[in-house]
């Protein structure tokens, strides 16, 4: 008889780093405002737009089993569209849903033609489309602004027509508004990988064949994590206007794309918060190395390749196990 | 005209210039333990896999329960009430081994598309898979990781999965292969089992003479692509050519 990692039959509460960790994590979050300036805030609604690009996308890899390399372009339909929609009506809600909306409308036309393939077929079709995505940003200048982008865009008022009119003029106020949204998403994010579709996910991911064997239709079901991944890209993107004011076509290019991967890879893919640990580790790692180096990007790589070849399940799984190894009596084995 | 439960007509399928299935003709009724056996490449696997829709036929059809279904795709036709293992392992390694006989048992009940429940709440989804672990034995690895699994464990995840879904025809490629001889006795025992209870069809394929004249109630010997021989154990043991060309002294 094989052994497994746990093989027994009372259940019994296992203490993780986890919800201790999520407790702190949330609380310093609400406090940063009060401790932090405006840069720091800056740095932190960073971190919280790359933290749900990398979840959606940990979604679709980590979860589903495909590598998507045209991530940016569902992440720039998003900042796009939120953006037109803020310069043509001032109201934060509407940019930022109607940009969400956009991208997962996107991802689900794409999405028909590339979840046709998998392996390495799958992510250079996306990568082809992340790129048409890139040339139409640069190129459709009527309508994207070309080179200069979009510009003067407005951090449009928090507006419930009738119900609520709040002013995100200042920086701490629309922080607050990217941490409640991305509170929200990433608890939806947590909710769907631990349903049934979260197992189906998982189940096409270790073996698609064996899933078309149990009546699931393996297509639609990539085609559902490909939205999915694309609504959370198209959400990061669309968070991004009021933030920096100004849209440019660096954000649909492919490396872009590479964020989301690098953040997961660092975090881990194995774990749910792997994407947000990753995200965080991202910008740290690159606002320590950048004060030395404008290289940060080399130092960034040697630290992903060192993390892949030793440490496969990255940050997270790695504190996970020393955590274990330091609590054995907790386990219980 | 007998009703049968799956009937091919003329199915054939070519890869190059290779003949792997030539011209098949075969009812299978409901509630029969059938073996499907033949030397190595005379198209048994291609056989099933034309059968369960893993591979599409150049001519010929197969009908199940009076249906058409030669062009359903293979999960389309596992909720018609057909399932499969498979010769090469196919399990959900990663996974616990609860959760891979959940997933049959979710679909099973249309619930692969809810993103709001919980797993833990699927009572009926979990009551199946909890059920099967039981009849399968492997209650005690519940919660390991199916790819830690021995070989012969892994082989009776594999079938806990194909009869997850409850067919009504489950065809098994080889299910006792690699197993010591209580594991052996574990498949035959849930195959009888659930072909007596729920009137499950299996159709095996297996090299184990002592395997398919122990449980087979019907033999298929194929050759070269196509049907050798079809009938009762004794009437396979009896026939000349199959003792020529495939028994040999073994029966």
């Amino acid at each position: 008889m094989g052994e497994g990692p746990v093989a027994s039959g009372s259940r019994r509460r296992i203490v993780t780093p986890g919800r201790s960790a999520i407790g702190g994590l949330v609380l310093a979050l609400v406090l940063l405002p009060l401790v932090g300036g405006q840069y720091a805030q800056y740095v932190a609604i960073q971190v919280l737009i790359l933290s749900l690009f990398a979840l959606g996308f940990n979604i679709l890899f980590g979860y589903t089993g495909l590598l998507s390399f045209g991530q940016a372009g569902f992440y720039a339909v998003g900042a796009y569209g939120c953006a037109k929609l803020l310069l043509l009506t001032p109201s934060l809600l509407f940019g930022v849903v109607g940009g969400t909306l956009l991208a997962g409308a996107a991802a689900l036309v794409l999405g028909v033609l590339c979840i046709r393939h998998t392996r390495i077929y799958f992510s250079m079709l996306t990568l082809a489309f992340g790129m048409m995505i890139f040339s139409m940003a640069l190129k459709w200048r009527d309508f994207t602004g070309g080179d200069d982008g979009l510009v003067g865009i407005p951090r449009a008022p928090l507006e419930i027509p009738g119900l609520v009119s709040i002013s995100m003029a200042s920086m701490g106020r629309y922080y607050y508004f990217v941490l409640a949204v991305s509170l929200v998403a990433i608890a939806i994010a947590y909710r769907l990988v631990h349903s049934p579709l979260g197992l189906t996910f998982q189940g096409i991911r270790d073996s698609e064949g064996r899933m078309a064997f149990t009546g699931v239709s393996v297509r639609t079901y990539r085609l559902i994590a490909f939205v999915i991944a694309g609504l959370y890209a198209g959400l990061a993107g669309a968070l991004l206007p009021a933030l920096e004011n100004t849209v440019t076509p660096p954000v649909a290019h492919w490396t872009t794309s590479a964020d989301p991967v690098l953040a997961t890879l660092l975090g881990g893919i194995q774990a749910f918060a792997g994407p947000i640990v990753g995200a965080f580790l991202f910008f740290m790692i690159k606002d320590i190395i950048v004060r030395f180096t404008e290289y940060w990007l080399i130092w960034l790589g040697i630290i992903v390749v060192v993390l892949v070849m030793g440490f496969r399940g990255g940050v997270v799984s790695l504190a996970t196990a020393r955590w274990r190894a330091l609590r054995p009596g907790r386990e219980g084995a | 005209m007998t009703e049968y439960l799956l009937e091919t007509k003329g199915l054939r399928k070519t890869f190059g210039r290779l003949a792997a299935v030539a011209g098949v003709s075969l009812g299978i009724s409901e509630g029969t333990l059938a073996a499907i056996i033949g030397p190595n490449g005379a198209g048994k696997t291609t056989l099933i896999n034309l059968l369960t829709g893993l591979l599409t036929p150049d001519t010929g059809t197969v009908r199940f329960k009076g249906e058409d279904i030669t062009r359903v795709p293979s999960h389309g036709r596992v909720r018609r009430g057909l399932s499969r293992s498979f010769q090469i392992m196919n399990i959900f390694p990663n996974l616990a081994v609860r959760q891979n006989l959940l997933l049959p048992a979710l679909s099973r009940r249309g619930r692969n598309l809810h993103a709001v429940a919980r797993l833990e709440d699927e009572t009926g989804a979990n009551a199946d898979a909890e059920e099967l672990l039981r009849e399968i034995g492997l209650w005690d690895h519940r919660d390991a990781r199916a790819g830690a699994l021995s070989h012969g464990d892994q082989r009776l995840l594999e079938l806990g999965i194909a009869v997850g879904t409850r067919p009504e025809l489950c065809f098994l490629d080889e299910p006792c292969a690699g197993m010591n001889p209580i594991e052996r006795q574990t498949v035959l025992g849930l195959m009888r089992k659930l072909s007596s209870q729920r009137r499950t069809t299996f159709v095996i394929v297996e090299h184990d003479m002592d395997v398919v004249f122990s449980l087979a109630e019907r033999i298929v010997v194929m050759n070269h692509g196509e049907v050798l021989a079809d009938g009762t154990p004794a009437e396979i043991r009896e026939n000349r050519v199959v003792r020529e060309t495939y028994l040999g002294a073994e029966v």
